[in-house]
């Protein structure tokens, strides 16, 4: 069993909402996924328009505990805020925690995002930082009082799957009893897959659903794969060789 | 007095927040946030927050995110 601050997910699953094609296929979609966890947003919004307001009926329907984030935020302040605006409005103190450092790559400023969790969790905040894999970072938001971490696969919306599995392998191994979620990059199910082969907790899907053509069965699909890669980490796998090891026994074998 | 609301700059007769949501026609039962001069202002807050010309204010609402 997993905790996330003290929460057991229905599933190891977390699930996106941005970029469906329609919200009837977002909501499709978070239920065959049977989503742990979705994630949400802020923006603006004018006087009159409606479109907060009907996505939020959506999702209550949905009946899925929310993971707000602060997508856009590039530094502490911005994030900070955005954080306690996104609490009232949620009703929720969960926060998924980004603090973007870089354009291109969308990668988190390990710095901001570290002083960033601090002022939260001191706020009474539930921080889930989107980090790199670095050790040090890592030690220094648990030290912050962050009690899950969320390093990247790869760049967000990216695809490209696991992309330093050298670097998630030590992580998860440093911070054993961690919970730890794979968040941003992950393109198919057989990398949600890999991830908790490793020993991952959660992944945290978006794109690769949202932008499959048909999102409703991707997200069953990422929901196997969550499930088979859970158990497959349970029964323990075999260790990888370099050289051929018959599997048919050799002893008895006729001499032809 | 002059602020800006969501980027963009507006004329207003409004004081203080809750009267400036009022003023620019937000719904009371809204769902939304606020935010004046980068700091939250919370719902409870919003009647005592007084305005200042030139003021950003910023009114988010829930919507999409991965």
């Amino acid at each position: 069993m997993t905790l996330f601050y003290g929460t057991e997910l229905a599933s190891r699953l977390m699930l996106g909402t941005a970029q469906y094609p329609s919200p009837e296929i977002l909501a499709d979609a978070v239920r065959r996924a049977g989503a742990g966890v979705v994630t949400v947003s802020l923006r603006r919004e004018a006087a009159g328009a409606r479109a907060g307001q009907a996505f939020w009926e959506l999702i209550r329907g949905l009946d899925v505990p929310v993971l707000p984030n602060t997508a856009g935020c590039h530094t502490v302040r911005e994030a900070v805020t955005t954080a306690q605006m996104a609490r009232e409005v949620f009703g929720t103190d969960w926060i998924k925690l980004e603090v973007i450092g870089e354009s291109d790559t969308l990668q988190p400023d390990m710095f901001a995002l570290v002083e960033a969790a601090r002022i939260l969790t001191e706020d009474g905040f539930k921080v889930f930082p989107y980090m790199t894999e670095d050790l040090v970072g890592a030690e220094r938001l648990l030290r912050a009082g962050c009690e899950v971490l969320m390093p990247w696969g790869a760049p967000i919306g990216s695809g490209k799957g696991l992309n330093n599995l050298f670097g998630l392998r030590a992580l998860r191994a440093h911070f054993p009893d961690v919970p730890m979620v794979v968040d941003a990059g992950i393109g198919v199910p057989s990398h949600a897959a890999q991830a908790m082969e490793l020993g991952y907790d959660a992944v945290l899907i978006n794109t690769a659903v949202a932008k499959a053509g048909d999102p409703a069965e991707m997200a069953r699909a990422f929901a196997m794969a969550v499930e088979a890669g859970r158990m497959a980490y349970i029964a323990d796998p075999m260790e990888e060789r370099d050289m051929a090891v018959p599997s048919t026994p050799v002893i008895g074998q006729a001499v032809l | 007095m002059q602020i800006t609301v969501n980027g963009k700059r507006h004329d207003v007769q409004a004081t203080t927040l809750s009267a400036l949501l009022d003023e620019m026609g937000y719904d009371a039962t809204a769902r939304i946030a606020t935010a004046v001069d980068g700091c939250f202002v919370a719902a409870s807050q919003r009647p005592a927050l007084a305005l200042h010309a030139g003021a950003q204010v910023e009114i988010l609402a829930p919507m999409q995110g991965g």
